[in-house]
């Protein structure tokens, strides 16, 4: 049964890809919201900054956004899938494989949602399960190997939990790409496209370079999670949300995330050349650098030193 | 049949304790419960005993007093005591926490390092305070753990740690979550070194410290009992929305799926330690 859903869901990819992105990309575009996002994003001084930061929150897990997989098929060329952790399952909700970047060939793997209720509930809602991250990170050992740039795509809610995730270590496989993915002797480029989901969105994204969408969101966690902890009250997200400090610009001048992609004209070729064209010349200078590895770790390493005080 | 079945033990624990020796106590002395046998122990006696009941239950212990049960007598020396942290997002009402939390369990921050002696053998160590916002993990945690693991490599040294944690830090946001992945790449550096590193997971060791560094040590040891999982069981259970079964996410839980080495008790533990760090000091046959 999962087979046949599976086919239909790559057969539908594939249309997608080929067809020209037209009227498929219009429809991604956000008609009103994306002016109305960009609204917000101006006035974010504004003394009602708390609605509009959770406004953001609910764009960026807009089942209207482009998915992973949208972006694997638009940017890319000749994206070939694989499958399998090798050891447990394969998890619809990772999707990876080998595509051509111009005429590079490069590893690719995204977190992918999907978009009607139906591809969605196979793709478990972009939360993937340990053999998700295991199936990750063969892929980038397999990418090393053979020495292909890796480029992931990010958006998750957050890990899986649930009883067979933890049963299968869904700690131990996020804990095992961290550590992995720190000293991978390729290039690593992280888009985190919509909801960046704390450990689980991180697990694919310790990484050379991580870029945000102009709405994507990257968060320890879920304001609503956040809310019911600290003031046992879910309905109080809207202000754990602006405290979080989750948005794009936030992860910027936190140094968390190098670039921020605009979104004023998501879903059409125009953004997917874009952001094809930024990834070529990051690599290019990415596979320049011999000291690839350290400046990797430097980067993580400083994150967060700067908030600690030394008496 | 089925109403007897609250009598049974609920957990291995249990299935000793109810058997065991009554206690003998003064009159007058200050007493804690237990949760699991539900008698009442007098302090001196659980004192004595490292916190741990009769019936096998392990209490949650100060890392200072940690330290004090691993480490040989005044061996212990305090590295990075000076790192406290800011409110680097600047939180609502996370300064006033945190300076509650800092009066009331007299430590700067939820984790302390340094170095020490396990049975004679010199090692680094860190040990998580569980009465420092559960050990939750923020800057200054994961800077401390971090520097620790390079102190090591430049000195050669084995790292023993003691993971006690609620996860992330969600007062210092997106810093918090950046922690994981920095430790994660000193651990890794540290073994890539060929250098020993033994974590023991205490009650409870969650969210993004199971998913860094607390399940990346050469050998993972739990503490009878412990809670040991990623998501909080709470969460699944309202995601799910199934029982959970008995037992999950305890260390026996994790051992039993093949993720922890060993479950060795508190007692035990610095002995068992201390000839691990034996058999990786010398040199491998050649």
């Amino acid at each position: 049964m999962s087979q046949a859903v599976y086919k239909r869901t790559d057969k539908r990819a594939d249309e997608h890809a080929y067809k020209r992105t037209g009227e498929r990309a219009d429809e991604h575009a956000y008609k009103r919201t994306d002016e109305r996002a960009y609204e917000h994003a101006n006035k974010r001084t504004d003394a009602r900054a708390y609605k509009h930061v959770y406004e953001r929150v609910k764009l960026a897990r807009d089942s209207k956004r482009p998915t992973g997989l949208d972006y694997i098929k638009n940017i890319f060329n000749g994206f070939i899938e694989f499958h399998g952790d090798r050891r447990y399952a394969d998890d619809p909700a990772v999707a990876g494989g080998i595509a051509k970047l111009g005429n590079v060939p490069v590893t690719v793997i995204a977190i992918e949602k999907g978009h009607t209720a139906k591809e969605r509930t196979y793709r478990n809602f972009g939360m993937p399960k340990p053999e998700g991250y295991r199936k990750a990170l063969r892929l980038m050992k397999q990418a090393e190997k053979f020495g292909r740039p890796v480029i992931c795509f990010v958006d998750t809610s957050g890990a899986y939990c649930g009883i067979g995730a933890e049963e299968r270590g869904q700690g131990q496989a996020i804990a095992e790409n961290l550590s992995e993915m720190s000293t991978l002797c390729v290039p690593i480029i992280s888009i985190l496209i919509g909801e960046g989901g704390s450990g689980g969105a991180l697990a694919l994204a310790a990484a050379d370079r991580v870029w945000m969408l102009q709405n994507a969101v990257y968060s320890v966690i879920s304001p609503e999670g956040c809310a019911s902890i600290l003031w046992k009250d879910s309905s109080k997200a809207d202000a754990a949300a602006a405290s979080l400090k989750l948005t794009a610009e936030d992860g910027k001048s936190l140094g968390v995330i190098e670039r921020i992609l605009s979104e004023d004209d998501i879903g059409t070729k125009e953004f997917y050349d874009r952001i094809r064209t930024l990834l070529t010349e990051e690599l290019k200078e990415l596979s320049r650098d011999v000291e690839l590895t350290q400046n990797r770790y430097d980067r993580f390493r400083k994150l967060g030193a700067a908030a600690v005080i030394k008496e | 049949m089925a109403l007897l079945n609250f009598l049974k033990p609920k957990n291995k624990l249990e299935e000793g304790g109810r058997t065991s020796a009554p206690v003998q106590r003064d009159s007058g002395e200050p007493e804690k419960k237990c949760p699991n046998c539900h008698r009442e122990i007098p302090l001196s006696r659980l004192w004595a005993n490292d916190l741990v009941c009769p019936c096998g239950y392990h209490f949650r212990m100060k890392a200072r007093q940690r330290i004090q049960m691993i480490t040989d007598r005044g061996s212990f020396r305090e590295l990075y005591s000076n790192m406290k942290a800011e409110n680097p997002l600047n939180f609502p009402g996370y300064d006033r926490k945190i300076e509650t939390v800092r009066a009331a369990s007299s430590e700067k921050e939820a984790v302390v390092c340094g170095t020490g002696m396990v049975g004679g053998q010199k090692c680094c160590l860190f040990v998580m305070e569980p009465y420092f916002m559960m050990g939750s993990m923020g800057s200054v945690v994961g800077e401390k753990i971090t520097a620790l693991f390079e102190y090591a490599v430049q000195y050669r040294l084995p790292v023993i740690g003691f993971t006690v944690s609620g996860g992330a830090r969600m007062q210092e946001g997106l810093l918090s979550l950046m922690q994981m992945a920095k430790t994660s790449a000193a651990v890794k550096r540290h073994s890539d070194a060929g250098l020993l590193y033994i974590a023991v997971l205490t009650d409870p060791t969650t969210g993004g410290v199971t998913a860094s560094f607390a399940m990346e040590a050469d050998i993972i040891l739990a503490e009878p009992g412990a809670t040991v999982g990623f998501a909080g069981a709470r969460v699944i259970e309202q995601t799910t929305k199934k029982v959970l079964p008995k037992g999950f996410q305890t260390a026996e839980f994790v051992l039993e799926h093949g993720f922890i080495d060993s479950i060795i008790p508190r007692l035990n533990q610095k002995k068992y330690l201390a000839e691990l760090l034996k058999m990786h000091s010398g040199r491998a046959m050649v």
